[in-house]
Formats: structure tokens, sequence, C-alpha cells
């Protein structure tokens, strides 16, 4: 009963916290809020009209949304890079932004299941796909498996979550055998929702551009550049802004394996486009659309380059020690790696993927005024919903947030880092 | 399992008074009764009757001409399998229009379930250079030769594995059909179909009543709705009860053979029998029942 009464003063304290903020968070929030209502008088007119309201076609039948929902997988799992150095080699300056970075999974799981929703066609029919009422299509269909290990990602980083933050607020230690084994587990399960998205495209021999095995492998690599650039940046705005002490250590660690993951991302790019370009076969259709377009068919090209550049700049400034300690070299490279893999998970896997269509057309796809409105609504609610939770886990880990209501100095945490699990 | 089992319509009837209030939000026909239908394949005898009965009503009312809804079943000892004569095909594209009045795809947005590829003589069958919008009049046009692609009604439908819900698959006589009010609308079977033969419908299709075919079949013609996706089903209102595929009927130069492919004496197993043909992607391993060949 203690605990429900904590939990209901919890989520209280919670929603006060979250209602009270300076000038600048009220017009950040007030912002996200305009650009989710626009998203939403745009989806509400997409119902209405249909998915005409798009640019998408017969031809180019998946396209922006499915493209962000690819990305943003990416970014969900990516809570995993922190996590391994974090707990496998009990790594202690990374360990109080693992909860970070489930945050942002959630934020990013809760943004895929936006943009899948308003790709679909008869989303009133989403029970269709509940097992025991409708009927969910596994083994065979990939998409069903992907709601499942979605689902199931959503609501193991949710449960870690709570749960960690939730004994923090009531001055407790977690219990390491508690959340150990679930953390652990989100490692393979992290590795598994971006399989399976991989596998998603990756199982339509219709489609050669995406039937290549190295596709599950190149969307781990370049899941584990984007997800982190997220979290750098977030983790110097908390330094910031509040009395969160993140040890510099820290950052640059995650950087230095940031690299890594870089060096293996080009690797794998490369090895694709080796065998498109030598082999020269029919197939090299797509590589071509892609980075030199077909006639006067070019729209995607100047991104496509883009995304290598940022890729590759980004890549030599996380690569020297010196450029990725520098603040502004280090943001700087955040900010190109997330621009060089949202454009190619974005666009550059989805569109070239079904660009010339099977039967050999081009329709020349980009997306329309309602598709990038509510895509930045979809974001918007992403970004809210990360805002909040964080505005709501920080002061719980800098143990500003205790139940009872004060700040208790004296607990189990320390200004400038929770200790989670000795 | 001598529980009985809430029905589910009973069940998602008692959810209603939620899909009231998502009304408001824009989606008209969420408390329309197809929203609590079950699966075709898991209906009963009455429940088909019921619900075509239903159909039946709503389409009259809508076309202002009595619409019939069948649900013919498979026929025993029958499977389909369809011959095209490349070298007969002069491209005139009458079939793709014979198509749209017969099955009743949408007028606007335009909706093809057979799509026509002008191929140049000295590429051969090579879709990286196939042209589907050259002008119809004009044909044939010199150095030209035409592959109309349909569904071809793989023994090994990708499409049908790709679905998550189930909402598509092979029936026993090989036909591949679309259950219209269980398709969610997320599209991978058209991701999935190497032959461009699934179409979707981006916005509410649009009919003239006069032009509305009435004879219609659950799986194939009757009218659709937006948001699902739909293709060819070798006419199966026409073919389940013993008649030729409207494209079969309508071609002028008697490229299209059909017939049951399992019965020796059929106009199909006498194209197999007695020329060479080919399949469109055999590498992929779909095994159509749709064939290609050179008659001439």
């Amino acid at each position: 009963m203690a605990t429900l009464r904590h939990f209901a003063d919890f989520a209280l304290g919670s929603l006060r916290i979250v209602t009270r903020g300076n000038a600048l968070y009220w017009l950040w929030v007030s912002g996200l809020l305009v650009l989710i209502a626009v998203g939403a008088c745009f989806y509400v007119g997409q119902l209405d009209t249909g998915l005409i309201a798009t640019n998408m076609r017969d031809q180019v039948s998946w396209a922006f949304y499915i493209g962000n929902f690819t990305f943003l997988v990416g970014v969900a799992a990516a809570a995993v890079l922190l996590v391994i150095p974090a707990y496998v080699y009990n790594w202690k300056p990374i360990k109080e932004v693992v909860i970070l970075g489930e945050l942002l999974a959630i934020a990013s799981i809760a943004m895929c299941g936006l943009f899948v929703t308003v790709d679909i066609g008869r989303p009133e029919r989403f029970w269709h796909l509940i097992p025991g009422l409708g009927l969910l299509n596994v083994p065979n269909s990939l998409l069903a498996w992907d709601v499942i290990v979605l689902n199931g990602y959503l609501v193991l980083n949710f449960v870690i979550v709570t749960y960690l933050l939730f004994s923090l607020y009531r001055g407790r230690v977690p219990n390491k055998k508690v959340f150990l084994p679930l953390v652990l587990f989100s490692i393979p399960a992290a590795i598994a929702i971006h399989t399976v998205t991989a596998f998603l495209y990756n199982g339509l021999p219709a489609r050669p551009f995406w039937n290549a095995s190295i596709l599950a492998p190149r969307f781990i690599a370049s899941a584990l550049c984007s997800g982190p650039a997220v979290l750098l940046i977030l983790m110097q705005l908390l330094r910031r802004f509040t009395r969160f002490e993140i040890d510099d250590r820290a950052i640059w660690k995650v950087a230095e394996l940031m690299a890594y993951a870089m060096a293996v991302n080009l690797f794998l790019l490369g090895a694709e486009v080796f065998k498109d370009v030598y082999s020269d076969t029919e197939h090299l259709v797509h590589m071509r659309y892609m980075f030199v377009g077909i006639g006067e068919h070019t729209a995607i090209v100047p991104w496509m380059w883009l995304s290598v550049i940022c890729s590759l700049v980004a890549f030599l400034l996380f690569l020297v020690p010196k450029t990725r300690a520098h603040p502004v070299t280090l943001n700087l490279g955040c900010v190109l790696i997330w621009l060089g893999v949202y454009l190619e998970k974005g666009m550059g896997l989805v569109i070239p993927g079904l660009t010339p269509d099977t039967l050999g057309e081009i329709y020349e796809y980009s997306p329309s005024t309602t598709e990038v409105w509510i895509a930045a609504g979809i974001f918007s609610v992403g970004f809210l919903l990360f805002t909040l939770m964080v505005k709501v886990a920080t002061p719980i880990m800098l143990g500003e947030f205790r139940v009872g209501g004060a700040p208790a100095g004296e607990a189990s945490a320390t200004p400038g880092g929770v200790t989670l699990a000795h | 399992m001598t529980q009985t089992l809430p029905n589910r319509r009973e069940f998602l009837c008692s959810l209603a008074g939620c899909a009231a209030a998502a009304t408001a939000a824009g989606c008209s026909d969420l408390t329309h009764t197809s929203w609590f239908r079950s699966r075709f394949r898991e209906m009963s005898d009455d429940e088909k009757k019921q619900i075509v009965a239903g159909l039946e009503q709503e389409h009259t009312a809508k076309f202002g001409k009595p619409v019939e809804v069948g649900v013919e079943p498979p026929m025993q000892g029958v499977e389909f399998g369809y011959a095209l004569d490349i070298s007969r095909c002069i491209g005139c594209r009458k079939c793709v229009y014979a198509c749209v009045e017969e099955n009743n795809q949408s007028r606007d947005p335009q909706v093809h379930w057979i799509r026509v590829l002008e191929m140049d003589k000295d590429k051969g069958v090579d879709f990286a250079h196939a042209n589907a919008y050259y002008e119809a009049d004009k044909v044939p046009s010199e150095g030209h030769f035409y592959l109309p692609v349909q569904c071809q009604q793989c023994q090994n439908p990708p499409c049908v594995k790709s679905c998550p819900v189930g909402a598509t698959w092979q029936e026993k006589d090989g036909i591949v059909v679309i259950d219209y009010d269980w398709c969610i609308g997320c599209r991978c079977c058209m991701s999935a179909c190497p032959y461009g033969a699934r179409h979707f419908n981006y916005a509410e299709p649009q009919i003239p009543a006069e032009q509305l075919n009435p004879k219609t079949h659950y799986l194939g013609n009757r009218p659709r709705m937006k948001g699902v996706v739909e293709k060819c089903t070798f006419c199966i209102q026409r073919v389940r009860n013993g008649r030729y595929p409207a494209c079969v009927e309508v071609c002028p130069v008697g490229a299209r053979k059909f017939g049951n492919l399992l019965d020796p004496d059929s106009e199909v197993r006498y194209v197999l029998e007695h020329k060479r043909v080919f399949v469109l992607k055999s590498e992929l391993n779909t095994r159509p029942r749709f064939f290609y060949f050179y008659g001439l």
C-alpha cells in the first residue's frame, strides 16, 4: 500500500515538475505543441482524403514516413551502445546516462509507432494485429515480428526506467538483481529491433537494393552512430543547465565508440557500393539513381552526397582524439552524423529501393507538404515526450525530487552522479 | 475449449463507444459495421450470407441498381492457369480497360490492374528499358513488342507471406485473393510483389454508377474502399462460374489463353505442351501460374 501511495505521490510530483519551468522551457514546450497541433490538422486531412495527400503512389509505395520510422528504430536501438560499456565492462562514468538512453529509446519507439500509424491506409483496423482478436501473421510476416519486438522493447525500457527512477525517488538503491538482468536483456533486444526492421526490407527479393545480406549489419552500425549523437548533446545540455555532473571521460568514451561504429558503417557502405558497381548488373540501377540519377531524375542525388559528406567529416572529427574532445568540433560532429544517418536511413534506403519500380518505371518521389508537416508533428511528440521525461528524471537522479517532497541530499544519490549499482 | 469464447463482434461492439469518440477525429466510417467484420476465411456460411446481404443492400443503395456480391468457393479439381502469346500482343490496351470495367477499378484516381509494357525488340524482355506510357493509338510501333503484366498468381507468393494480418491468401484454385475488409493498408505486399501487380487505393475509389459492374465477388470486384490494396483475381467472379476472364474475352488478337491446369484437354495445357513458355523473373522462385510464350 505504501508503494501505491508513493507511486501516486510520484505521479503527482512529476506533474508538478513538468508544469514548472523557466521561459526557455515554456517557449520550447509551446513551440512543440504548436507543431503537434499543425501535424494533427494535416493528419485529419490525410485521414479524410486518404494517402493521396502524400506523394506516395503505387511505384513508390513506402517513402518518407517509413524512412523516418526506420531511422528512429535505429535511434531507439542505440541506447545499447551506452549499456554495453556501462554494465558489461562496468565502466562507471557512463552509468548515469543509461537512464537517459533508455528514455530516448522510449520516445523514439513512440515516434516509430506514430510513423507506422500515419503510413497505413486503415489505421482504425489496428485491432486486426492483436493476436486473439485479430490475427498476427507470425512467423511469416516480418512486419508482424516487428510489431512484437518493438512493443516488447518499449515495455522493457519502460519497466527498467520506471523501476530505477521510482527506486531512487523512494531513496532506495535499485536492486541489482532486479534490474541488471533486464538491462542486460535490453542489449539483445536492441539488436533485435533493428535486425527485424532490417529484415523487413531485406526479405524482399523483389527489391534487389534491399535484398543484400549486409543490410542488417549496416542498420546496426548506423544506429550506433546516430543514437548516441543525440545523447552526447543532451549530456552537455544537462551539465550546463542543471547540477548534473557528467564526467568528460564519459562523453569522450561515447564519442570514441561512435568513431568505431562510423568506421564500420562506412566500411559496410563501401562494400555495398563495390559489389554493385564492380558487378555492374541491372541491379546497379538503384545505386545509380541514388548517387548520379537516371536521366533527368536526380532529385535525391544532392541529398545522398550530402549524407556521405556529413558522415565522412563526422567520422574524421570523431576519430581524432583532439577534435572529439573539443566541444565545438564534438557537437559539430554530432549534428553531422545525425544528419548523415538521417538522410541515409530516412530517404536513402527506402526511395532508391523502390526506384525504379519492379517493372522499371521511374516515379520521382519527394515528400508532400502533408508528409513533411505530419512528420514534424510526430518528431515534436517525441521531443516533447523526451523533454518531459528528462525533466522528471533529472531531479530524481540529482536527489532533488524525493518521496515526501523534500530534496534528500543525504540519500544514496550524490549530486553529480547517481549510484545505480555498486 | 468448452468455454464459449466471447464473440469477437460482440466484444468489439462493446468498444463502439470509443470508436464513436474517434469518429470526431475525421474518420467518418469508423463506426460503420465493416469495422467489426471478422476475416472472410473464418466466417461461417450463415455469417457470410448475412454480411453479403448487408453489402448488397449498401451497394444497391449507393449505385442505384441491384448489386450482387457472390462468395462462390473454388471448384473441385480446378487450378487456373494463364498463357499469354507475346508474339501476338499488339499493345492496344483493350485488356487494361476491359479489366477496369469488369472489376470496378477506381476511375479517379485511375487504378489499372494490367500494365502493358512496350519493349525494344533488340533488348528482349528487359524491364529496365520498358515503357508503360506509350501511345496506344500508334501500336504496334516499329521495333517494339508488348508485354502485358498483371498478377501472376504465384504458387509461392511473396505478397501472402509478407502480410502482417493474413488479409491475403491463396485459394485452392490458385487465385491469390485479398479480404478488403481485413487489409490494414500497410502495403508490405506491394513492396514484396516483383511484378507491380498490387495497387493501393490512395483515395476513395470513384466509379460512375452507370459504369459499375453489378455482378461481383466478395474477394474480387466488389466496390472497394480507400486505404486498401487490390489486384487481379483472374476475374474470380467470372471464372468460378465457368466464364473467361474479361481480358481473355476482349483481346482482339487472341493472345490470351486461360484454363484449368489440372485438365489435360484445356487450352492452357495445350500451350504448355506445344509451345515453349517462360515465366517472369523465374530466378525469384515465385513460380507463377501466368506463362508467356511465342506462338508465332
